[in-house]
């Protein structure tokens, strides 16, 4: 979410103007037809040329389509029970019929993670998986995890290795351009995790001469590159629990990741705990291809379902000891 | 044939001998002290012993007086040269044998065994919370004689500042090396994915710290076994060079007398020329074996030993790069550059796979392919065969398991690494005993040949010393016998 804000301040800021000119209502209709037609276009291969055709009759208009698109991410296409094509394919098809192949994460714990005494994966993420297995294919075991690492999960969903991705992913605008996500299924935000007794409060003047660690190339670390109350953020890991590490070792003073791995974290570390609010806010989402407009339609089906009793069941089991702010699941959002 | 011996006077009996310039170098005078019948007005020392000389060179006796020191002192000098040379050789090749070779295996082994470590500490976190009982044997092993060898290296080392400076980086080192494995097992055996962040890091502590200062000793260990070795190597040309001088003065010597004598043998002169002479050929011959000696143990022992060594870490790290690629599932990735996305484990297997070759049956590239240029006899090649085909064979399985890790089958990359059914681990194994086989025969090529080198030195600058008095006294006693003719 953090990181498409460069390329559309300047549409969002005129195209807010005129849309205030013009009179609301029309407009956002307009707009949200547009959406649905730039994530359905890439169905007929005309992804690319399409967006510049329209925006040559009315360029302030496709300014503010894509302004709109990427002003709420999380918005995904309406619920829909139906068998389209692709579950029809996955239900027929001659490799590994009637299961679904799901890329899941094996590190994550709490979300999806390989517990080694007894080789099983389980977590929140895993629970999904299977409650959307079970509705599609009937059974909860009609699943095939595969491990995708982080980098991975993109091209996986792109090459059909795998029919969706349910693995702590973030919902945003660039990554809108090659998957499709379902609506949102858990909100989390940028937060710090530190030790006990740390005189750190929160994202704020505590902060100052403190050492943070981040994973790499992280939301956390883009954050932190704008606002860092003067903290000395040089620690960066490869890997976000590698901060657990750095921070065990006394090598830093707080840990700055989203709020739902930073549960992770502490869930394995008694002594350390979530400090103040998170000061972002986003949304994971499952990702699935965009030529599979049907299963993102009876994903988001399933996730209406699942947000009303089956969400919190997970959510207690998994999360709830670690995560105390959280009410229940986002409310879903759809692009109409 | 009696004449007196009067200084002052030319001998009458070398009337037609032409006038030899029978001035000797300077060098030896003030070790002659010939009679001095005219003491002249006191000037400065050296004038005067000038003069003396002078005036001695102009009787037969004085000029054999003069003749007599010069042999003797230049017999002496060539022993004592090369006594002295040979032993500074000898104590060379010992240090070869007893010290820096040694003390350069000892720091392969500390390099070995904390790649070893490293290896056994990653295979055993794979298994899971139970540890397999050889596995954690094998990782306190090594560690144990890692802290052995450290100890060792710290009290023989001759404490050059690079390798003083390994050896404490390396004596804080292990102990934290330790602490983050045993923190990563606690971790592992409660099920909690912190530990495998725990053996990353110390996998990050060995490989970026601990490697390169145990490969920074092993060098260091090994300049100062190539020092020793060019030591006892090189030539003793000035003992050859002044034997020669002294081999060819004695002949001048003999041949003068011949000509103003008629006498074919003095005897005194023949005993110090084949005293000289044998001192001479025993140096040159000696030497030239004791060197062809130390060559082979070079060629053959240490450079093969060298490379050897370089091909089971290459393994060794291959081995725990493949192992954290599955403990890591894709968690950690390269950064940027060329392999930007790839997966940094499996990137470093690559490598170290690279560096190990060799990439065919017949291909000489790589530690392995070099190791089997250097392997001499059928007994040292055939291990790093069987070595270079297990590890084709363990590339054919890594990629069958590294594609079902792709794909995202896990528990199939695992049985593949780690499993009953050919995993890549036998491969390894077999790898690993192929070079330890090819190592311990080498390294027993070494000690066969620099004995044999050493041993060619053996007695030589006792003597060569012994030799040489005898060569002095032959001289000596010579030159008295013809002198005593002018009593």
């Amino acid at each position: 979410m953090t990181r498409t804000g460069t390329t559309a301040p300047t549409a969002r800021r005129t195209g807010i103007g005129r849309l205030r000119g013009w009179g609301g209502v029309a407009a956002m209709a307009a707009a949200c037809v547009l959406t649905a037609l730039i994530a359905l276009l890439p169905l007929q291969g005309a992804g690319g040329s399409a967006l510049p055709e329209s925006g040559s009759a009315d360029t302030p208009r496709a300014e503010q389509a894509r302004a709109e698109e990427c002003k709420e991410p999380e918005r995904s296409l309406p619920a829909s029970g139906a068998d389209g094509p692709t579950i029809k394919e996955i239900k027929t098809r001659k490799d590994k019929p009637n299961k679904l192949i799901v890329g899941v994460d094996q590190n994550s714990y709490r979300w999806g993670y390989r517990n080694p005494s007894t080789g099983k994966l389980e977590g929140f993420d895993i629970d999904l998986a299977r409650a959307i297995a079970k509705d599609i294919l009937g059974d909860p075991d009609d699943i095939i995890f595969r491990a995708v690492p982080t980098n991975q999960r993109v091209p996986a969903i792109q090459s059909g290795q795998v029919d969706m991705v349910v693995r702590t992913m973030t919902i945003n605008c660039e990554r809108l351009k090659d998957v499709a996500f379902s609506t949102a299924y858990f909100e989390t935000g940028q937060q710090l995790l530190v030790p006990e007794d740390s005189k750190i409060k929160g994202y704020d003047e505590t902060l100052a001469g403190k050492k943070l660690c981040t994973a790499a190339g992280s939301t956390a670390l883009s954050e932190l590159e704008k606002q860092a109350y003067g903290a000395d953020i040089s620690t960066t890991v490869p890997n976000q629990l590698d901060c657990l590490v750095r921070l065990q070792l006394g090598d830093v003073d707080a840990v700055v990741t989203d709020s739902a791995l930073a549960a992770g974290q502490a869930a394995q570390d008694p002594t350390v705990s979530l400090a103040g609010k998170p000061f972002t806010k986003e949304y994971y989402g499952v990702a699935m291809s965009k030529k599979a407009p049907d299963l993102v339609r009876r994903v988001n089906r399933i996730l209406e379902d699942y947000r009303k009793d089956d969400w919190d069941k997970s959510y207690k089991d998994w999360l709830a000891d670690d995560l105390k702010d959280i009410d229940g699941p986002p409310a879903p959002k759809y692009q109409d | 044939m009696t004449h007196p011996p009067n200084g002052s006077t030319a001998a009458p009996d070398a009337p037609d001998a032409p006038t030899l310039p029978a001035v000797p170098p300077q060098a030896p005078a003030p070790s002659t002290p010939p009679p001095a019948p005219l003491p002249p007005e006191r000037r400065s020392a050296w004038s005067e012993s000038t003069d003396r000389l002078r005036t001695a060179a102009t009787t037969e006796p004085g000029r054999l007086r003069i003749i007599g020191a010069v042999l003797a002192v230049l017999v002496v000098a060539f022993g004592a040269l090369a006594s002295w040379q040979m032993s500074a050789r000898s104590a060379a090749a010992d240090d070869v044998l007893h010290r820096s070779q040694p003390l350069s295996a000892d720091a392969a082994s500390i390099y070995r065994s904390l790649a070893d470590a490293n290896t056994a500490a990653a295979s055993g976190f794979l298994a899971g919370g139970q540890e397999p009982a050889g596995v954690r044997k094998r990782y306190q092993d090594d560690m144990d004689m890692a802290a052995e060898k450290l100890a060792t290296a710290a009290s023989n080392s001759k404490g050059s500042k690079t390798t003083t400076d390994q050896l404490t980086l390396l004596g804080k080192l292990l102990p934290e090396y330790a602490e983050r494995i045993e923190t990563a097992r606690t971790y592992n055996r409660q099920g909690l994915p912190l530990g495998g962040a725990y053996l990353r890091d110390a996998n990050d502590l060995m490989q970026k710290q601990m490697l390169p200062a145990a490969k920074k000793l092993y060098d260091a260990e090994k300049k100062q076994l190539d020092a020793d070795y060019a030591d006892a190597r090189a030539y003793p040309w000035a003992a050859i060079g002044l034997g020669v001088v002294a081999i060819g003065a004695l002949a001048w010597a003999q041949r003068r007398n011949y000509r103003r004598t008629n006498r074919v043998f003095n005897h005194g002169l023949v005993t110090a020329t084949a005293a000289g002479t044998v001192v001479l050929l025993w140096l040159s011959v000696g030497h030239t074996l004791a060197w062809s000696n130390l060559n082979d143990s070079y060629d053959n022992g240490v450079r093969s030993l060298g490379v050897l060594n370089d091909a089971r870490v290459s393994t060794l790290q291959a081995r725990s790069n493949e192992n954290l690629t599955l403990v890591a599932r894709g968690a950690v990735t390269v950064p940027d550059g060329p392999d930007e996305g790839k997966d940094a484990y499996d990137v470093d297997y690559q490598k170290q796979m690279a560096r190990l070759g060799p990439n065919g049956p017949n291909d000489r590239s790589g530690h392995l392919g070099v190791a089997r240029v250097l392997a001499d006899d059928d007994a040292g090649a055939r291990p790093v065969d069987d070595a270079a085909e297990a590890v084709a064979e363990w590339q054919k399985r890594h990629k069958a398991a590294r594609d079902a890790d792709t794909q995202g089958n896990y528990d199939v990359a695992l049985a593949r690494v780690i499993g009953d059914d050919k995993p890549t681990g036998d491969s390894f194994d077999k790898a690993d005993k192929a070079l330890e086989k090819a190592l311990a025969h080498e390294q027993s090529d070494f000690k066969d040949a620099a004995e044999s080198g050493r041993a060619a030195m053996t007695g030589l600058p006792v003597g060569a010393a012994a030799l040489a008095v005898l060569g002095a006294a032959g001289a000596v006693l010579g030159i008295g016998r013809r002198l005593s003719e002018y009593r």
